[in-house]
C-alpha cells in the first residue's frame, strides 16, 4: 500500500532523512521508534506533503501511485490521513463543521461519532480552541473517523495525554485501525462490510499505545536512517534496556 | 482623515411620502433592507422606524414598552429633550455635526420604558433613496431603568442608488440596570460617504452590547463611537466584523471610558482588507479600580490592501487591568495545511478559514439576519471582492 524508496528529505539546507526505505502493507500497523530529532516526525510530514519538507531524492508510492510531488489534498483524497500533534486553532470554524467536511462522501453523523470519542460538548466549539492534550487527540481521531483514510499517520498518540485519557485514545485508535465503528446507522450492512481495515504508521516514544493497538511490525529511525526491524514489543523492550546504543552499533 | 465635500450632495428638497405598510416597497428595496437586517414582516419586530432621504416615512410600535418616533416630533413632545439632545456629542465638533444641527432631516427617537423587557428586536433603517442625497439624522436611544431591548439598525442605499452622504448623530442612554444590545449593519454603496458621530453613557449595573457588521463596499466611512461607563458594575462589549474591498476607505473603531469601579469592557474587531484601507482604532481608558478591559484587533490582508491597527490603552491608576492583542497578516499557512490534510484544496481551505474569521455566531442575531450575513459572505467569496 505504501512504498518508500530511498527517500531523502531536507528542511532548508539540513538533511533530515537520508535514504529511507519502507513498505507498509494493506491493513498493517507499523510502529516507528527513535530518539528525539531522529527524523520520525519529518518522515510523517514528508509523507503527508507539508511545505518545508523537501524531497531531494527517492520516491513515495501510495496504492501504486507516485505521490512524491502530489499536493497534500490529493494525498488526503487518495486515502492518507494524519493525526496532528499540535493542530492550529481556527477561529469560527466549529468542530462539527470540520468533521462534516472531512467526510468528503457526505455520509457522516457528527453527533454519533462525537459520542464515541466523548467529544459531544466540543462539536459546537471552535476547532482546537482551548483543547487539552487528550481533547486534541480525541478531536483528531474524530476527524479521522469521518475521513476514513486507508493509511493513518499518527505522531505520538500518547503525548500530552493523561493515563485515564490514554485508555480512551488507545481504544479509539484501535477502532479506527480496525474500522470498527459505525459511521452512520443508516448505512446498509453491505456498505459497512465493504470497509476494510486501515493501515497505520505510528510514532511512539513510550510505547503505551502498544497496549491498545495490534501492531504488526516496527523499526527504529536513527539519525535519518531506518534500522533494527522487528516485532514492536521486542524493539520496545530492547530500547528500554539498552537505549538506542544498539542501533548505533547495528548501523556501523 | 480624508475629506468629504458636502457641497457635492443635496441636503434640501428630497422629502419622501410616508409608507404605512413596508410591504409596499419594491422587492429590490426589500432585499436591500434585509441585507441591512431590516425585515418588512413586522410580526417579528416590536417596533420599526424607516427614514428615507429627508423624511421619516414609517414609524410604528406594537409593544407598549417601546416609544418610537421621528426625533423632530420627540423634540416637540418633550420640550427639546434638554437632558439628552446634544448632551453627549458636541454639536460644534466638526462640519458634519454642525450640518446635522443646522438642517435636521430626522432620525429615530427610541425610549424603552422602565422595567420593560422587549422580546422582539426594535428595528430602524436609515436609507438613501435619491442619487447624491445628503442625509442629516440625529438618533436618540433611552433605555430606562431595569429595561432590556435589542435594536437592529440597518443603514442602506436603495436599489440602484450609488452615491450619497449620510451624517448621523447618535446618543445612547443606558440607565441603571438596563441592557441594550445594539446591532448595526451597514449596506452602503461604492460612492457613499458616511460620517456617524456617536456617544453613549451607561449607568450603574447597565449593559451596552454592540454588534457591527460591514461587508459591502463604501467609499469613505469614518466613525469612532465613545461609550462612557459612568456607573459601577456596568459592562460594555463590542464585536465588529468588517470587510473592506477595493475602493473602500474605513477609519473606524470604538472608544470606552471606564469611569467607575467594578467595570468591565471588551472590544473585538475582526477585519479583512481585500483591496481597501482599514484604519482600526481602539481605545480603553480606565480611571477607577477594579476595572478590566480587553481590546482585540485581528486583521487579515487578502491579496492587496492596508490595515492599520491602532490599539490604545490608558490606565491612570494602580490596579487597572487592561490588555490588548493585535495582529495584521495573512492566513496562516499552518491553518491552510491543516485543512488540506483533510482533503480540501487550497481554495476550499482558504474560504473555510475566511468564513470562520467572519463568523458572527457570537452576536446571537435573529436567524433571518444571520442568513443575510451568511449570504453576503458567500457573495463576497464568489465575486472578486475577496
Amino acid at each position: 500500500m505504501l512504498t518508500i524508496e530511498d527517500l531523502h528529505v531536507n528542511i532548508g539546507d539540513k538533511k533530515v532523512l537520508e535514504g529511507v526505505n519502507l513498505k507498509i502493507n494493506e491493513g498493517e500497523t507499523f510502529i516507528l521508534f527513535g530518539p528525539n530529532g531522529s527524523g520520525k516526525t519529518s518522515l510523517l510530514m514528508a509523507l503527508m506533503g507539508f511545505t518545508g519538507y523537501k524531497v531531494t531524492k527517492g520516491k513515495i508510492l501510495f496504492k501504486g501511485k507516485d505521490i512524491t510531488d502530489a499536493p497534500m489534498y490529493e494525498r488526503a483524497r487518495l486515502g492518507i490521513g494524519m493525526s496532528f500533534q499540535r493542530p492550529p486553532t481556527i477561529h469560527g470554524l466549529r468542530t462539527r463543521h470540520l468533521v462534516k467536511m472531512c467526510a468528503r462522501n457526505g455520509v457522516v453523523n457528527p453527533d454519533l461519532l462525537a459520542e464515541m470519542v466523548n467529544m459531544t460538548d466540543f462539536l459546537d466549539r471552535d476547532i482546537n480552541s482551548g483543547f487539552s492534550g487528550g481533547e486534541i487527540k480525541r478531536s483528531e481521531l474524530l476527524q479521522l473517523m469521518a475521513q476514513q483514510p486507508e493509511l493513518v499517520l499518527f505522531d505520538e498518540p500518547e503525548s500530552g495525554v493523561d493515563m485515564e485519557n490514554m485508555q480512551l485514545v488507545g481504544k479509539i485508535a484501535r477502532n479506527v485501525l480496525d474500522g470498527n465503528f459505525d459511521l452512520n446507522p443508516d448505512l446498509s450492512l453491505k456498505e459497512r462490510k465493504e470497509r476494510t481495515k486501515t493501515a497505520g504508521l505510528i510514532i511512539t516514544h513510550t510505547g503505551y499505545i502498544l497496549d491498545y493497538v495490534n501492531a504488526d511490525r516496527g523499526q527504529v529511525l536513527y539519525k535519518g536512517h531506518l534500522c533494527c526491524e522487528g516485532r514492536p514489543r521486542d524493539i520496545l523492550d530492547h530500547i528500554r534496556e539498552h537505549g538506542y546504543q544498539e542501533c548505533v552499533r547495528c548501523m556501523n | 482623515m480624508s475629506k468629504v465635500d458636502l457641497s457635492e450632495y443635496k441636503f434640501n428638497g428630497l422629502e419622501q411620502e410616508s409608507i404605512s405598510d413596508l410591504n409596499t416597497l419594491s422587492n429590490e428595496d426589500k432585499d436591500q433592507l434585509l441585507m441591512a437586517g431590516v425585515v418588512v414582516d413586522q410580526s417579528m419586530r416590536s417596533a420599526s422606524y424607516l427614514q428615507m432621504d429627508h423624511s421619516a416615512v414609517h414609524c410604528q410600535s406594537s409593544d407598549e414598552g417601546v416609544e418610537i418616533m421621528d426625533i423632530k416630533d420627540a423634540l416637540k413632545k418633550y420640550d427639546g429633550l434638554k437632558d439628552y439632545f446634544w448632551t453627549l456629542v458636541d454639536k460644534d465638533k466638526d462640519e458634519y455635526t454642525r450640518a446635522a444641527n443646522d438642517n435636521l432631516h430626522g432620525g429615530y427617537f427610541i425610549r424603552v420604558k422602565a422595567g420593560a423587557k422587549i422580546e422582539d428586536p426594535i428595528q430602524s433603517c436609515l436609507m438613501l433613496k435619491s442619487e447624491q442625497v445628503g442625509q442629516n439624522v440625529h438618533n436618540l436611544v433611552i433605555v430606562e431603568e431595569e429595561a432590556e431591548a435589542h435594536i437592529i439598525t440597518g443603514c442602506s442605499v436603495a436599489h440602484g442608488t450609488k452615491g450619497g452622504a449620510h451624517l448621523g448623530i447618535s446618543e445612547f442612554f443606558v440607565k441603571k440596570n438596563a441592557s441594550l444590545t445594539f446591532t448595526m449593519v451597514h449596506n452602503w454603496g461604492e460612492r457613499v460617504a458616511v460620517r456617524p458621530r456617536s456617544s453613549g453613557v451607561v449607568e450603574e449595573g447597565g449593559k451596552f452590547l454592540s454588534n457591527y457588521v460591514l461587508m459591502k463596499p463604501v467609499k469613505d466611512l469614518q466613525m469612532y463611537p465613545t461609550i462612557t461607563m459612568n456607573g459601577p458594575h456596568s459592562v460594555a462589549r463590542f464585536n465588529s466584523v468588517i470587510v473592506a474591498s477595493k475602493g473602500s476607505h474605513l477609519d473606524m473603531g470604538n472608544r470606552v471610558i471606564m469611569n467607575a469601579p467594578h467595570t468591565r469592557c471588551e472590544i473585538i474587531a475582526r477585519t479583512i482588507s481585500s483591496g481597501g484601507t482599514i484604519i482600526n482604532r481602539g481605545h480603553i481608558g480606565a480611571h477607577h479600580v477594579p476595572s478590566k478591559g480587553h481590546l482585540e484587533c485581528q486583521g487579515l490582508i487578502l491579496g492587496e490592501g492596508r490595515i492599520w491597527a491602532i490599539p490604545e490603552l490608558d490606565g491612570s491608576l494602580e490596579g487597572v487591568e487592561l490588555s490588548h492583542e493585535a495582529s495584521v497578516g495573512k492566513i496562516a499557512q499552518e491553518e491552510i495545511e491543516y485543512l488540506m490534510a483533510r482533503g480540501m484544496d487550497e481554495d476550499e481551505a482558504t474560504s473555510t478559514i475566511v468564513r470562520g474569521f467572519l463568523n458572527t455566531d457570537i452576536m446571537g442575531l435573529p436567524s433571518r439576519l444571520q442568513k443575510a450575513i451568511d449570504k453576503q459572505i458567500e457573495e463576497l467569496q464568489m465575486s472578486d471582492g475577496m
